[in-house]
């Protein structure tokens, strides 16, 4: 369903301080997956995840997303597919404070039109599903660390997406909110959903939940294994 | 046409709840500028209905004044001067004027007196403006004393006070018969104030004052012309105070928008790449900051015109009084109609609505336009 | 507002009427705004040289000298008698 070909990404090209993240990538990426990119920082986990997700474009390369090439789209389209096929839960939660819970899930969908109603019945309809329902009106920095989590999930579900990426989504959790985290995705999986992780936290590869692990480092794939 | 209203709606939405967000910010560029807004409107409307209803009202004056000028000063004129004049064709009346200034040691205000034309008054009794009345405390059926021109005293009553609504024209007038005049400033009958014309064709005049210029060589011709361009050029923008209310106004303003202008504190950047990183566009980000700029100097813009309008119409301009007041004692109390200027408002609009929405537009430009992919990091 | 300003214009035309009267009865050529001094007082009726009572470079000392400007044709009527 993602396909990748000599995929490259270099930042700051041509000045002294030139990095190459991505070095001819090539991936594909099975739909109704989990799949983890594993490796140490400043493999390129999170370059290659915004490739993918359409946030930046690739220096040479190709990408499909969907059967559809997105290498050198117009940014006004490559948005738009990046707003409906990819949810993204970040490590850093990235949530807007000052307003509400409900008001940082209903964010995604201000764009794309559709009557504010619709947008807040299927907000509050994802938060209840994520068990965060009565937090509904509450200021973002009152959460616990869980219940964020658990919001940037329902944001990141609210254009019902077909992927959701998730950038070292573990970092600062503990142990058990890492499972729950891990049996949360399970269940969008059975959804339907195809997940895309970065991950070097080991709870996160080696679950079950997984079903294939693609070691990065130094911007290339080292080896695929299972 | 209906999918975009709504994301406008949607915007506008989470532009209300961002204001909210930054309260106190927010509520102080509101102040700043909603008192800008005031100040300025508050002149306009004041200066524009000044004028307007001065010109309505002074259309009436004397078609033509007749002045005598010696060694550049304003002197008594010989009534006898009335005979030349009189026969001027197209003159179809002219009579000699008396009014002056007296002032009031009491109440330290300066009266104009006049003598009028068709006076129902008798003599020993005098008719007076709500401004006198107010500084002497004085109404129908009082005294008041004058002290005339050899140092004795005269008692004159008080018939009536001339009506209140006239206060822009009569606040300080004390209305009095010509043998009243005469005795209280020593002036003989054959001296008066000034010589006012009435003429047939108003069309004449020019020609008429040139030949009383040549026939009456040490006057002066005052028209009626004059003295409503007078009038309609008294709070002109030129003139000295209303120059340094407007460029201090115009100052306030722009160091006001270039401060916005200047950037945006870093949260509001974090929040502008959380909000790309979303699946806003750029345009989207920039409609918020728009809808933002907008809401506020909109309403900043109604409140401070509302107010203006209400200090210059309900309170006639009550902070304007002591700069207008200046040294003198006797201020009118006028109620001023309500003549607005659509253009000036219009304007007043365009040099702070506009500028100030722009000006928040442009640093969430340069911040809008990253890729969402700075925010992963 | 402008709504207000509308209807008060109306309210007020009677009134101004009188004051136009007033106006033409009496003879009168000036707004009574500024009763500090003479050529404040009658802006339209002053000669050249009043205003300049103490000496030609003598600074205005009635503050609302500084608002209003010198009347129209006052410099024309004077020209001529020189």
């Amino acid at each position: 369903m993602i396909e990748l070909k000599d995929a490259r990404k270099t930042f700051n090209a041509g000045k002294p301080d030139e990095f190459m993240a991505i070095r001819g990538i090539n991936l594909s990426i099975e739909a109704n997956k989990a799949t983890v990119l594993k490796g140490p920082s400043g493999s390129g986990k999170t370059t290659l995840l915004s490739l993918i997700g359409c946030m930046a474009r690739p220096t040479s390369g190709r990408i499909w997303v969907l059967g559809k090439e997105i290498t050198s789209l117009p940014e006004r389209f490559l948005t738009e597919i990046r707003r409906k096929t990819f949810g993204f839960i970040f490590q850093q939660l990235n949530l807007i404070r000052g307003i509400t819970t409900l008001e940082n899930v209903m964010l995604p969908a201000y764009p794309l039109g559709g009557a504010y109603s619709s947008i807040k019945k299927r907000a509050l309809l994802l938060l209840d599903l994520l068990d965060i329902a009565p937090k509904a009106n509450s200021r973002v920095e009152r959460l616990s660390g869980g219940e964020a989590q658990r919001v940037t999930i329902a944001r990141a579900l609210m254009n019902d997406p077909a992927v959701i990426i998730a950038d070292e989504a573990t970092a600062h959790l503990d142990t058990e909110l890492t499972l729950e985290f891990l049996e949360i995705l399970g269940k969008l999986k059975d959804d339907g959903k195809t997940l895309l992780l970065a991950s070097h936290d080991p709870l996160v590869y080696e679950s079950k939940v997984v079903d294939r692990v693609v070691n990065l480092r130094d911007g290339n794939i080292a080896e695929k294994g299972e | 046409m209906k999918s975009w209203i709504d994301r406008q709606r949607n915007i506008i939405d989470y532009t209300l709840s961002s204001l909210l967000r930054r309260k106190r910010k927010n509520a102080a560029l509101y102040i700043v500028y909603t008192l800008v807004v005031f100040l300025l409107a508050s002149v306009i409307f004041f200066t524009h209905s000044l004028k307007k209803e001065g010109a309505l009202v002074l259309k009436e004056a004397p078609e033509m004044v007749v002045q005598r000028i010696v060694a550049g000063r304003h002197e008594l004129i010989p009534v006898s001067y009335l005979d030349k004049i009189k026969n001027i064709p197209g003159v179809s009346a002219a009579t000699g004027r008396l009014w002056g200034y007296y002032y009031d040691p009491i109440s330290g205000a300066n009266y104009t007196l006049m003598v009028s034309e068709d006076s129902p008054l008798s003599s020993g009794r005098i008719e007076i403006g709500e401004g006198v009345s107010r500084a002497r405390l004085a109404f129908e059926g009082d005294t008041l004393e004058f002290r005339t021109y050899d140092g004795s005293i005269i008692e004159l009553e008080v018939s009536g006070l001339i009506s209140a609504e006239s206060a822009l024209v009569s606040s300080d007038l004390i209305l009095m018969t010509e043998d009243d005049f005469r005795r209280l400033f020593g002036i003989s009958e054959e001296l008066a104030t000034d010589l006012v014309l009435r003429v047939g064709n108003p069309r004449e005049l020019s020609v008429i004052a040139l030949k009383i210029a040549e026939l009456l060589p040490d006057t002066r011709q005052i028209l009626r012309d004059e003295i409503l361009r007078t009038y309609d050029a008294v709070f002109d923008w030129r003139g000295g105070l209303l120059l340094v209310i407007l460029s201090g106004g115009l100052l306030a303003f722009i160091i006001f928008a270039w401060d916005k202008a200047s950037g945006l504190s870093a949260e509001e950047r974090r929040e502008i790449g959380i909000l790309k990183a979303v699946g806003w566009e750029t345009s989207d980000v920039i409609q918020a900051k728009f809808w933002e700029g907008l809401v506020v100097s909109l309403s900043a813009f109604s409140t401070g015109i509302l107010l203006g309008y209400a200090h210059v119409f309900f309170t006639a301009a009550k902070l304007f009084e002591p700069v207008l007041k200046g040294w003198a004692v006797l201020y009118p109390h006028f109620k001023l109609t309500p003549f607005v200027d659509g253009s000036q408002l219009a304007s007043l609009f365009f040099l702070s609505v506009v500028p100030y929405t722009v000006a928040t537009i442009i640093p969430s430009w340069r911040a809008a336009i990253v890729d969402p992919d700075t925010v992963m990091r | 507002m402008f709504v207000h300003a509308f209807f008060r214009q109306r309210a007020e035309t009677d009134k101004l009427r009188a004051n136009i009267e007033i106006v033409r009865v009496n003879g009168i050529t000036d707004l009574c705004l500024f009763t500090e001094a003479s050529y404040t007082r009658h802006l339209t009726q002053t000669d050249l040289h009043t205003p300049f009572q103490d000496g030609p470079f003598s600074l205005e000392h009635f503050p609302s000298g500084a608002l209003v400007r010198p009347p129209q044709g006052l410099k024309r009527m004077n020209e001529k008698l020189d």
